[in-house]
This record gives structure tokens, C-alpha cells and sequence, in this order.
């Protein structure tokens, strides 16, 4: 794991000490709210509807121990106990106050973890598959690249100030966990002719105008990375819309002037950058990477995973859907659901922080991952471990064995504390997960992933669920309109709406229709909801939802 | 003919602790909707709102919100304020929870 040098700790005690002094001169009046507000937002402080709210950034979903445990800490001694991770691998924190938000970054600063960059028009925190370095099915790890990029956009002077935000999301491996085509930018990391490089993907986003990005460069030699993803910026600054911030995104200045017009310009330009660069940034991606040189994995035999699986089958079930695959012989990846069946999707209290970092401290060697699911990982554990770590786990209210299924629901905060929400999301994913789970079907219907936004700019991902849910305010009253079909792999599309959207006490009802319809219809219980969904198409779900309609038409 | 005018609060964040606050007809700031100065005269709302705004130094992102006259003050008239004046629905936290260890 990347760990701070020397030039990183000064920088950011610096930055640090020039947000206390900004925070100081809010409070004297000497800086108007005006002037403040883009510095607070600068260093990932909003102000939302019932109170401040700090964004920290998990740089590639990455943490160690004693970073989850100062997160635990900001929720104890600044918050209320908790932390909210996010579909962007960050935590929030919802209840900060303003003085003491230099002493939560100086804590932050001390176990190498930063605000920067969370909030405003410039390049945000790159997130990364978070199975990265761990997958058995992933080409390279993605993450030292993820950190070149943080080091190179962080307080880059020709960046700071974009038409809008920009994300970009990292992947070694062609099974895509990041969602990288609805990112600004996204990478996959591919071998060409036995050298590294990247397939550039472009203008992908959610949102009002949900885009599938487009390949910008099939292949970009590993060299080219920063000078490139320099180009596709310089190219984005000067061409992209500022007269509307709706239009801003460079999706809009892509799909406007044409992908190959965006291609033509970003390949001028790099003929331009690509001479500035003179190596130094090859020499520190060297560097960074003796950081993420992969744990010696033991060797050991696995019978007590082997004796647990056999016999326990809460543990079986468990094991059966939280974890993946691991390149290391006798290793797992185990996935901790912050899901139980009606909390609140992706929060965790201090204590359960603790929990999951004294597990990665004992048996996940030192390493910690936050997923864009919502969801905390341990990358790396021997199978044998699995019994103790599980038990560890439900003893915590942690076991849920839920991962991948109906109720590991995405859900934005919403109108719950978002200063932008125009309807709830987190009380829709809560009454979801605990109607299915009531029903104990959800382990029957497999893999469906709901993604639920409570407004329009979609930090919920509804756009790429398999069933999406977004949630309107017409006329005063909450309303929730439903995709269908989207998909945030690989095989990336964007669900198509079902129809008129269902008041507050419908969704759910309306939900469980869409199941049973997918329950009835599938050609066996391996035929997903989504290969489903793609065979049948659309007909048979609105018919379902949409009853009296069809009455009319008949 | 003009459309009926909608009667409205004052409501911002306190600067110092984030949270919901509503100006009154004294040009102080409560915690409480239900201490707010309802203003009913479409005239007298912007010449209030610059009076609040006034106090910008202590204040975050003043603004007119529908409310209507209760029994006990102004009511909420959308579900936003609503949530404003109580808090989340996922936990106890916010104004229902500071009102519960009253």
C-alpha cells in the first residue's frame, strides 16, 4: 500500500493548516460565504440540509488498519458514531461542525488520508476496482496507476478549475467492477504485444444524460498515461461548454463534437505534452510501485474451511455469496455486506469499523477495500481463517449474506440529507431489503442488483442497475420512476423506464411485481434476472406494473 | 389575475454548528419552526430577506420557504422542509433528537 513520503506529509499539513486558517477567518467574518464556500468545498466540506458534511477520499477504495480505524475515530469523537461509504469509494460524515473540521483533516493527515479533491470542478478521487491486486481474473493491478493519477491531478494548477467535475475509474482486469463507462475517463489496464498499457475509454457518465463511454485509444503504452490523460483534459477545458452547467460534462462535449473529432483533438495536443514529460513520472511509477507489491500468501491447508462449509449452513451460505475468487492458491476474497436487511446501505458505526480493521490486521495482511457497492472488503484471506473471521463478523452484525443479491442495494443519502435530493432513497432500499428478506426468496432470485438515486444527478448509479429506481418530487409529493435492463459491467447499457413512476408507498409493491414476473418468466434458476430481462424485454414487466393500462388497450 | 402569494419563512443553516434555523420577527434565529416569522405580504418578503441576510456572518444560505400558519406557528408546506425541521428518517439524529433531550 502506498505509503506517505515526506514531500506528501508537508504538502498536506500545509494545505491543512491553510483550510484552519480559512475556516478561523469564516468564523471572524472575514471571508463571506461566497468566498469561503468554494475553499470548504475545495477540501470536501458541503453543507447539506441538516448539518456540514465531510467527504474523505479512500483513494482506489484502499485502506489499512490504522486508516479504518481513524475513520472510526472522526465517527466517535466528531460525528455520531458512523461513517457513510459511498458509491464513489469515499466515507461521509454527516454531522461534522465547522470548527471542528481542521481537527478531523489533521487527524486524517496523520493516518495519510485527505479530503482534497472530494468536491468542486476539478479532478476527483479515482476510484479503482476494488478487487484490485486480488482478483483471480485480473491482468495487472490497477492501483499504482490509480496513485500516479492522484499525485499528478491533486492541486494540478490547469485543472483546479474545469467547467465541471471529472472522474475517472481504473480497472486491471475485462471483468469491470469500477463501472469505468460511466466514468469521465476510463481505464483498463491490457497487454499488447507482451507491453502494458491502457484502453482508454471517454465520456462515459450518469446523471441527467446518462452516457456508455466510447474507446478513445485501444491501446496506450503504460508511458503515455499522464501525458495523455493530460491531453484528453487540456482538449475538455478548452472545448468543453461553460454556459450551462448541465452541458459541462465532457460526455456532452464528446457526444456534441463527435468522438472522432475528440480523438483528432486529444491526439494534437499530446503530440504538444507528450515532449514535456522527461521521465520523471516513470521513475516515481516505479516507485509507487514497490508500494503494492502483492503479500507473500501462505501456504496452508484448508480443512477447517473445508469441515465450516460442510457442516454450518449459515456459514455456507455466507461463503457461497461473499466471496470471490483470489489468484493465490488457498486465498478468498471476502466481501463484508454493511447491507443487513434494513440498515442503512453503506454505513458503518466506529465499533464495526474496528471490527473489520482488527480482522484485516489478523488474518487479511494489513489490507482493507471500500467498494463503489457500498460495501468493505478483505482482499486477501486464506480459506482457513474464513470459520474465525465469519463468526468474528456475525457477532458484529456484519455476516449478512448478501452480496450481489436483491437487497445489496446502492442508494444515494437522498432527500434524507442531500441538499440537492428531491425524493428519499435510503428508507426505499431499507423497506426493499426487509420485504425481501421477510419473503426469503432472495437467495432463489440470485443475482439483481437495485441501484436507487433520490434526484436526477444519479449518484445512486439507478441508471445501471438491473432494476433502477429514481426518485422524483411532482408537485410536492415524492414519486419514484423505474429502469429496467441497465447493467454496470463490462456489457455496460443504461435501463430503459418502465412508465409513469409510483408513489412512496408503491415502490416497493411495484418491486416485488417486477420479481415475480422475472420468477414466472426465467428458464431455470441460473437464467439471471438480467439475461431474463434481455430475452422477454419490457412487455411482460409493464403489464405487471402497469395493469390498468393494458385494460385500456385491450 | 396574479397568482395568490404563498406565505413563507426565513430559513438558513447556522454557520457554527450546520444545522436548520429560522429568522423571526424579532430578527433573531430559532431552532424552531414554529417561531419563525410567517410573512404573508408578497412585499414584505425580500425587504425580510435582506434583513436576514444582514447577518450573514453567522448565517449560511438564507432563503424563502413556503410554510403555511398552524396552531402552534408556521407549518411546513413541502416534504423538504419537513425533513429540515425533523431530521432524517434512518435515524433519531438531527431536530428530533435535540428535541427528545429537551
Amino acid at each position: 500500500m502506498y505509503k506517505y513520503n515526506e514531500f506528501d506529509e508537508a504538502f498536506l499539513a500545509e494545505r491543512n493548516a491553510q483550510f484552519r486558517a480559512q475556516v478561523e477567518r469564516r468564523i471572524d467574518g472575514s471571508l463571506t460565504e461566497d468566498e469561503f464556500k468554494p475553499l470548504r468545498l475545495m477540501n470536501g466540506v458541503y453543507l447539506q440540509l441538516h448539518a456540514y458534511m465531510l467527504r474523505v477520499a479512500i483513494p482506489y477504495g484502499t485502506l489499512n488498519p490504522n486508516q479504518m480505524r481513524t475513520l472510526a475515530l472522526l465517527g466517535e469523537k466528531w460525528d455520531k458514531g458512523y461513517g457513510h461509504f459511498t458509491t464513489r469509494q469515499n466515507i461521509q460524515y454527516n454531522w461534522p461542525k465547522l470548527r471542528d473540521l481542521p481537527d478531523m483533516l489533521d487527524a486524517l493527515g496523520e493516518a495519510g488520508l485527505h479530503a482534497i479533491q472530494t468536491s468542486g470542478n476539478t479532478i476527483r478521487n479515482t476510484t479503482a476496482d476494488h478487487f484490485a491486486g486480488a482478483a483471480a481474473d485480473e491482468l495487472t493491478d490497477p492501483r499504482p496507476y490509480a496513485e500516479l493519477i492522484r499525485q499528478w491531478s491533486t492541486d494540478h494548477p490547469e485543472f483546479q478549475f474545469l467547467g465541471r467535475k471529472f472522474k475517472i475509474a481504473i480497472t486491471g482486469s475485462s471483468a469491470d467492477r469500477a463501472v469505468i463507462k460511466a466514468h469521465d475517463v476510463g481505464l483498463q489496464v491490457v497487454e499488447q504485444d507482451g507491453k502494458t498499457g491502457f484502453k482508454v475509454v471517454v465520456g462515459g457518465g450518469l446523471g441527467r444524460t446518462p452516457m456508455i463511454g466510447q474507446v478513445l485509444r485501444e491501446f496506450l503504452p503504460q508511458a503515455d498515461l499522464l501525458p495523455y490523460l493530460e491531453s484528453v483534459l487540456t482538449v475538455y477545458n478548452v472545448l468543453g461548454r461553460r454556459d450551462n452547467k448541465y452541458k459541462a460534462r465532457i460526455k456532452i462535449t464528446v457526444s456534441e463534437n463527435g468522438i472522432d473529432t475528440y480523438r483528432a483533438m486529444t491526439e494534437e495536443a499530446f503530440m504538444a505534452i507528450r515532449g514535456q514529460y522527461d521521465g520523471t513520472d516513470q521513475q516515481l511509477l516505479e516507485e509507487i510501485k514497490t508500494h503494492f507489491q502483492a503479500p507473500e500468501f501462505r501456504s496452508a491447508p484448508t480443512d477447517a474451511f473445508d469441515a465450516a462449509y460442510a457442516n454450518d449452513p449459515v456459514f455456507r451460505a455466507w461463503a457461497d455469496t461473499n466471496l470471490h475468487a483470489h489468484r493465490a492458491e488457498g486465498h478468498a476474497i471476502a466481501t463484508i455486506s454493511i447491507k443487513a436487511h434494513g440498515a442503512t446501505p453503506g454505513d458503518a458505526t466506529a465499533e464495526q469499523m474496528r471490527v473489520m480493521a482488527d480482522l484485516a490486521e489478523q488474518y487479511g495482511y494489513g489490507e482493507l477495500r471500500i467498494s463503489h457497492q457500498q460495501n468493505v472488503i478483505l482482499p486477501h484471506v486464506h480459506k482457513n481463517d474464513l470459520p474465525a473471521i465469519h463468526a468474528t463478523l456475525k457477532a458484529h452484525g456484519l455476516a449478512t449474506a448478501n452480496i450481489g443479491l436483491i437487497s445489496d442495494i446502492i442508494a444515494c443519502p437522498g432527500m434524507d440529507y442531500c441538499a440537492l435530493a428531491t425524493a428519499r432513497s435510503i428508507p426505499v432500499a431499507q423497506e426493499i431489503a426487509t420485504r425481501f428478506d421477510e419473503l426469503k426468496m432472495e437467495h432463489d432470485i440470485g443475482h439483481l442488483q437495485i441501484k436507487i438515486s433520490g434526484c436526477i444527478n444519479a449518484c445512486g448509479h439507478h441508471h445501471v442497475a438491473h432494476i433502477g429506481i429514481l426518485g422524483l418530487d411532482r408537485a410536492g409529493v415524492e414519486n419514484y420512476q423505474i429502469t429496467l435492463g441497465g447493467d454496470a459491467t463490462e456489457t455496460a447499457a443504461i435501463g430503459t423506464r418502465t412508465g409513469p413512476g409510483f408513489a412512496y408507498d408503491e415502490i416497493v409493491p411495484a418491486v416485488e411485481r417486477i420479481v415475480e414476473v422475472y420468477m414466472a418468466q426465467r428458464e431455470s434458476a441460473e437464467e439471471t434476472f438480467l439475461e431474463t430481462y434481455r430475452r422477454i424485454g419490457m412487455e411482460p414487466f409493464k403489464a405487471a406494473l402497469y395493469p390498468e393500462a393494458q385494460k385500456k388497450v385491450a | 389575475m396574479a397568482r395568490a402569494f404563498t406565505p413563507k419563512v426565513i430559513t438558513a443553516n447556522d454557520l457554527l454548528e450546520g444545522d436548520v434555523i429560522y429568522f423571526t420577527a424579532e430578527d433573531t434565529w430559532t431552532r424552531e419552526l414554529s417561531e419563525a416569522e410567517l410573512i404573508t405580504d408578497e412585499a414584505d418578503a425580500q425587504l425580510r430577506l435582506l434583513e436576514a441576510e444582514k447577518q450573514n456572518i453567522r448565517i449560511v444560505g438564507a432563503y424563502l420557504a413556503d410554510a403555511k400558519a398552524g396552531p402552534n406557528g408556521p407549518e411546513p408546506t413541502h416534504f423538504r422542509e419537513e425533513f429540515r425541521r425533523t431530521g432524517p428518517s434512518n435515524y433519531f439524529h438531527g431536530k428530533q433528537e435535540a428535541e427528545a433531550n429537551v
